[in-house]
C-alpha cells in the first residue's frame, strides 16, 4: 500500500520586502489512517506546511523546493482541474475559525451538498441526503432542521461540527486540521477532539492536526512531530514524546504546560524567543535558547539521531538518556 | 535608581484584615437594540449579582467560558464599563463620594490580553508607559517609565523609542505590565494576560508576574480560561457561569473536590496529558447557552446531569461547604434543606 | 538570577538598536522614496506657487482684452497659449485663474476637514445620544447629491466667492464627519483606549493623545481625495454662473465662456479643462501616496 504522505526535503521561502525561510528541509511521512499532530509555536511553520499540502501558498511570492507526495501523487505537479479534484476530494481542511471559513449567505446544507455535487457528480437531492447524513455523523442534534440553518444561526461548536462535516463529505483520505479547537471553549474543545477521534476511526482517514497545545495533541494523535523555526526537531509516537522527550525544546514545552508544576514554584521557562528566519538556519536554531547547547550546536545543523523506527531527534545530545531536570 | 523606589502606592488604610476589594451584588445587563427605532429588544445578562472579595496580597483566579461574564466583571471593577447596580469597596472605602473613580483607578490597574490593540501604534513604548504617570501629574514620568521598563526586562535604551509593531508578543505584554506598574497600583486585574502568548513565552511572563507580586506586594485578579495557569498563579479560584458565581474556593480545596457540577465538567474538559489514559467521554454536551435569555432557577440546570425540579424553580445561593466554610458553592446538592432529592450527599460520581 | 531568565525575548541573532525616528519623519522618508507621489507633489507645488506669485511673474494683464486679437491659437507670438474670446492672454488668465480655483477648490475641504473631524471624533468617542444627534443631522445633508446641495445652497445665498466657499464647505462636512465617526468608533473599542482611561485620564486627554493620532491620517487621506471633487464642483458652480462671476479668471468659468469657441479652436478651449484635470489627478495620486506612506507597519 502506498504511503499516505511523503514529504522530502521540503523548503519554502517567502520572498518580498522581507525574505522568510518558513520551512527548512522538512521530511515527513505518514502511513494510511494515521493521526499526526504537528506541534509548534507561532512562526514554527506548521500552518505553512498544511497550506503547502493543499497548494494554497501564493505562487508569486513563494519558492518551494522538495517533494510532496500524497497517496503517490506528486501534488506539486497538479494543475487546474486535477488540483481542484485533489483539494476537497482527496485532501480537505478544517480551519480554526469556522465563522470565517463558512459562506455566510448559504445554508449549511447547501454548502455541503454543493461540495458533494462538484466532487462526486451527484444530483441535488442525493447531495442533500449526503449532507444530512454528514450532519448526523458529526452528532449535530436535529440535523434535519440544522440543514437549513445559516452559519450565523449556529453556535461556535456547531459551526465547527459543520466545518468538519463539510470537510469529510467527500471522504478524503487525508484531513488537515489547522488549530480547529483553539477558538473554542474548553468544554466544547474536548467534544470536538473526541468527535474527530471517532470520525477518524470510522472513516479510516489520515489526520494531520496542527496545534500549539501539547495537551490537545495528546488527546487527538498517535504520533507527534515537533516543529521549531521551520524544521522538525523531534518526531515519535505520542507516548514517546510525552514520556521521553529528547529534544530540549520539547522538554521545555512540556514543562511550560504547567500540568504538574507545583503552585508558585519558579517555572523553568525557555528564555528568549524563536529566531526571525530572515536567513536560513545554518546551525541548530534552538541553540541560542538551549540550556544544554555546546559549541558544536552553533557550528552546524544537527543531524537527525534515529532512536528507533520512526523516532528521530535533531539534537546532538539526544542520546543522553537521563531526561533533563 | 531601582523600580522599587519608583513604586509608591497609596497607603494601606484598612489594615491587613480588611480585604483590598469587596464586590457586592455587581450587575451589568447590556441592552440588545434592534428594529427601526433602536428599541431594547432583549438584555444580555453579562454579570448578574456577582459578589466576592480579594484579600490583600492574594491572587484570585477567575475562570469560566466565553459569555460567563469574567471580562465584563474586570471592566466593571475599574469603571471602564459603568455598572447597573452593586457596590465596589476598595480597602474599606466604597466607590462613590469618598472614592471617586479617578482615585480608584490609581489603586487598580488592568493588563489586557496581548494583541496589537493593547498599545497605541503611534506612540513609542516610552510614551505609552509614561502616559499614566503624566496624566496623574507625577514628577519625571519618563524616568519612572524607564525604571519600570527595566524592571519588566525591557532594556530602556533599546526599547524606549521603538513602536509596538516592532515588538514580539511577549515584549508587548511586558510593556503592558510596565504601563500598569507605572501607576503604582495595589491591585492589578490581569484579563487573559498570558493567553495569547506562546507557551514558552507564557512561562517567562508568569515568572515575571510572580516576582513583581513578591517585590511590590501586589494583589492580583487573574482571569483566564486556562485552568493550569490559574492553578499555578492563584491562591483562590472563582468559577463563573452565565454571569453568576457558581463556586469559589482555595485552589487546593477546589483541585481536590469540585463541588459544583459545572466546575467538575470544566475540570474534566482539561486535556489529560496522559497518552495511556486519554479522555473518553466529553463531560458536557453542546455549547454554553446564550446569556441573553439565561434559564430560570439554577442557570446550569439545562446542562446538569443532576438537575431536579428544584433547580429549575429556584436559584441556589452561594454558601460554604459543611466543614469547609472557605469553599463556597451555589448548588442545591450541597444544601440539605434545598429540596433536591440528593441534597446533602455532595456531587455524585 | 531572577533577572536572567526573563531577559527580553528579542528574536535571537538580531541585535536591534534604538532608532529614535518620529512618526512623521518615517512618513516623510517613505514619501521621498515614492517617485509618482513626489512628482504629483511637485506639480501641485508649482501650480500653487505660480498662483500665489502670479502678479510678479511678468505676465500680461489677465483682464485686458483686445478685439482684434481674439481666439489666437496656441503658439501665437506674444501669446504663447493663445488668447480667449475677448482677446485676453490665456497664459496670464490660467495662472491668475489658479489663484481663485485652487482657493475655492482647497479651502472648503480644509474647513470641512477641521469641522467634520471634530464632529466625527466627538460623535465616535462619546457615543450615545451625542452620536445620534450629530450623525442624524449629518445624514440629512448626506441624503442630497453633493452637486445638487452645492447648487441649492449657492443659489440660496447668491453668487459670489464667499458664498460658494460656504456652500462647498457645507457639502463636504457630512462625508468627512461620517468617515471620522466610523474610524473613531473603531479606535474607541480598542484596548489601549481602555488602558488610557484606566489611568484616570480625562476624555479630552485620551482623545488628544490616543485618538487623534490614530484617526487623523485616514480622515486626512479621505479629505485629500475630496479636493479634486471640490475643484470640479467649484468649477461647476462657476460654469453655472452661481460661483465666481466674470470677468474674474477662474478655470471653471473660463471653461464655460470658451465653450462656444470649441469649434473654432478645440485645443484652446480645452486648456482650462486640462488644468482642472491635471490638478485633480495629482491630488488623487498624492492622496494615494499619502495613504501608503502613513501606514506604520512596513
Amino acid at each position: 500500500m502506498t504511503r499516505l504522505l511523503d514529504i522530502s526535503d521540503l523548503t519554502i521561502r517567502f520572498t518580498g520586502k522581507r525574505t522568510v525561510h518558513a520551512i527548512n528541509n522538512v521530511s515527513l511521512s505518514m502511513e494510511q489512517g494515521e493521526t499526526l499532530a504537528l506541534l509548534g509555536e507561532s512562526g514554527s511553520g506548521k500552518s505553512v506546511t498544511l497550506k503547502a499540502l493543499l497548494g494554497l501558498l501564493p505562487p508569486k511570492r513563494t519558492q518551494i523546493e522538495g517533494r510532496i507526495h500524497v497517496n503517490g501523487t506528486d501534488i506539486r505537479a497538479l494543475r487546474g482541474r486535477a488540483l481542484q479534484r485533489y483539494r476537497g476530494g482527496e485532501v480537505s481542511m478544517v480551519f480554526q475559525e469556522p465563522a470565517l471559513a463558512l459562506d455566510p449567505v448559504y445554508t449549511v446544507g447547501h454548502q455541503i451538498a454543493e461540495t458533494v455535487m462538484r466532487h462526486k457528480g451527484l444530483s441535488k437531492d442525493d447531495a442533500m441526503a449526503v449532507a444530512l447524513d454528514m450532519l448526523d455523523r458529526v452528532r449535530i442534534p436535529s440535523a434535519n432542521r440544522r440543514l437549513h440553518n445559516y452559519p450565523h444561526e449556529l453556535s461556535g461548536g456547531m459551526r465547527q461540527r459543520v466545518m468538519i462535516a463539510l470537510a469529510l463529505a467527500c471522504r478524503p483520505r487525508l484531513l488537515l486540521a489547522d488549530e480547529p479547537t483553539t477558538a473554542l471553549d474548553a468544554t466544547v474543545q474536548i467534544q470536538i477532539l473526541l468527535l474527530l477521534r471517532e470520525l477518524q476511526r470510522e472513516f479510516g482517514m489520515g489526520v494531520i492536526f496542527v496545534t500549539h497545545d501539547i495537551g490537545v495533541a495528546v488527546e487527538i494523535s498517535e504520533r507527534i512531530a515537533v516543529m521549531y523555526a521551520g524544521q522538525i526537531v523531534e518526531e515519535g509516537t505520542t507516548h514517546q514524546i510525552i514520556r521521553d522527550a529528547r529534544h530540549p525544546y520539547t522538554q521545555g514545552l512540556l514543562a511550560a504546560n504547567l500540568h504538574d508544576v507545583d503552585r508558585g514554584a519558579r517555572l523553568n521557562a525557555i528564555p528568549g524567543a524563536p529566531p526571525a528566519l530572515e536567513v536560513a538556519p545554518m546551525a541548530c536554531p534552538f541553540a541560542p535558547r538551549c540550556p544544554k547547547a555546546m559549541d558544536a550546536c552553533r557550528e552546524g545543523l544537527p543531524p537527525f539521531l534515529s532512536l528507533a523506527d520512526r523516532r528521530r531527534v535533531a539534537c546532538l545530545r539526544a542520546d543522553e538518556t537521563v531526561p533533563a531536570e | 535608581m531601582s523600580a522599587t523606589d519608583a513604586y509608591i502606592p497609596q497607603p494601606d488604610t484598612g489594615g491587613p484584615a480588611q480585604p483590598l476589594l469587596i464586590v457586592r451584588a455587581l450587575q451589568k445587563h447590556f441592552p440588545v437594540r434592534g428594529g427601526l427605532l433602536g428599541r431594547t429588544q432583549a438584555r444580555v445578562q453579562a454579570v448578574d449579582g456577582v459578589s466576592f472579595e480579594v484579600r490583600k496580597g492574594e491572587t484570585l483566579g477567575i475562570v469560566g467560558e466565553s459569555g460567563c461574564g469574567k471580562s465584563t466583571t474586570a471592566k466593571l471593577l475599574i469603571g471602564l464599563t459603568p455598572k447597573d447596580r452593586g457596590e465596589i469597596i476598595f480597602d474599606g472605602v466604597p466607590l462613590g463620594p469618598d472614592l471617586p473613580l479617578k482615585d480608584l483607578r490609581k489603586g487598580v490597574q488592568m493588563v489586557f490580553q496581548d494583541s496589537y490593540a493593547t498599545l497605541n501604534p503611534r506612540l513609542t513604548i516610552l510614551a505609552s508607559v509614561a502616559f499614566g504617570a503624566r496624566v496623574q501629574g507625577l514628577p519625571d514620568p519618563d524616568g519612572l517609565a524607564r525604571k519600570m521598563m527595566d524592571r519588566v526586562g525591557l532594556d530602556p535604551d533599546r526599547f524606549a523609542h521603538r513602536y509596538p509593531h516592532e515588538l514580539s508578543g511577549g515584549q508587548r505584554q511586558r510593556v503592558n505590565i510596565a504601563r500598569a506598574l507605572a501607576m503604582s497600583p495595589r491591585l492589578v486585574v490581569l484579563d487573559e494576560a498570558v493567553s495569547a502568548l506562546d507557551k514558552s513565552v507564557e512561562a517567562q511572563v508568569l515568572n515575571l508576574l510572580s516576582d513583581l507580586r513578591a517585590e511590590f506586594g501586589l494583589t492580583y485578579i487573574f482571569i483566564s480560561h486556562d485552568l493550569n495557569v490559574v492553578r499555578y498563579i492563584s491562591d483562590r479560584i472563582l468559577v463563573m457561569y452565565l454571569g453568576e458565581v457558581v463556586e469559589v474556593a482555595p485552589v487546593d480545596s477546589i483541585w481536590a473536590e469540585q463541588a459544583h457540577p459545572y466546575t467538575r465538567s470544566l475540570f474534566s474538559a482539561m486535556p489529560s496529558m496522559d497518552p495511556d489514559n486519554r479522555t473518553s467521554e466529553p463531560p458536557l454536551s453542546g455549547d454554553p447557552p446564550n446569556p441573553i435569555n439565561p434559564p430560570p432557577g439554577c442557570r446550569f440546570h439545562t446542562r446538569c446531569r443532576f438537575a431536579a425540579e428544584i433547580c429549575k424553580a429556584k436559584a441556589p445561593t452561594l454558601a460554604g461547604l459543611p466543614g469547609n466554610a472557605a469553599h463556597m458553592v451555589a448548588c442545591h446538592l450541597h444544601d440539605p434543606a434545598s429540596g433536591h432529592p440528593k441534597a446533602g450527599q455532595g456531587v455524585p460520581e | 538570577m531572577a533577572q536572567t531568565d526573563f531577559a527580553a525575548d528579542a528574536p535571537a541573532g538580531r541585535a536591534p538598536v534604538a532608532k529614535p525616528q518620529g512618526y512623521w519623519a518615517g512618513v516623510g522618508a517613505r514619501l521621498v522614496r515614492d517617485p509618482i507621489t513626489m512628482l504629483c507633489a511637485a506639480v501641485l507645488l508649482m501650480l500653487i506657487l505660480a498662483a500665489i506669485f502670479a502678479p510678479f511673474l511678468g505676465l500680461a494683464d489677465p483682464y485686458k482684452g483686445s478685439m482684434i486679437a481674439r481666439l489666437k491659437p496656441l503658439g501665437t507670438e506674444g501669446h504663447i497659449l493663445g488668447t480667449d474670446e475677448q482677446g485676453r492672454d490665456m497664459l496670464a488668465r490660467l495662472v491668475h485663474g489658479g489663484r481663485l480655483t485652487l482657493f475655492i477648490g482647497l479651502m472648503p475641504v480644509v474647513l470641512a476637514f477641521f469641522i467634520g473631524s471634530a464632529l466625527g471624533i466627538v460623535a465616535g468617542y462619546v457615543g450615545g445620544l451625542t452620536n445620534t444627534i450629530i450623525m442624524r443631522t449629518v445624514d440629512v445633508f448626506f441624503a442630497f447629491p453633493s452637486v445638487l446641495l452645492a447648487i441649492a445652497i449657492s443659489g440660496a445665498l447668491g453668487a459670489g466667492i464667499v458664498n460658494s466657499l460656504v456652500s462647498l464647505t457645507i457639502v463636504f462636512i457630512p462625508p468627512i464627519t461620517r468617515v471620522a465617526e466610523a474610524v473613531t468608533s473603531g479606535v474607541r473599542a480598542l484596548d489601549y483606549i481602555d488602558a488610557a482611561r484606566a489611568t484616570g485620564a480625562s476624555a479630552w486627554t485620551v482623545i488628544r493623545v490616543h485618538v487623534i493620532g490614530n484617526v487623523l491620517s485616514p480622515i486626512f487621506v479621505y479629505a485629500t481625495s475630496l479636493t479634486s471633487v471640490c475643484m470640479i464642483l467649484a468649477a461647476g458652480l462657476s460654469f453655472l454662473g452661481i460661483g465666481v462671476r466674470p470677468p474674474e479668471p477662474e478655470w471653471g468659468l473660463m471653461l464655460n465662456t470658451l465653450r462656444s469657441a470649441i469649434y473654432v479652436d478645440p485645443w484652446l478651449s480645452a486648456l482650462p479643462g486640462v488644468m482642472i484635470f491635471v490638478t485633480s489627478l495629482c491630488l488623487n495620486l498624492l492622496s494615494d501616496g499619502l495613504r501608503s506612506a502613513m501606514n506604520v507597519r512596513d
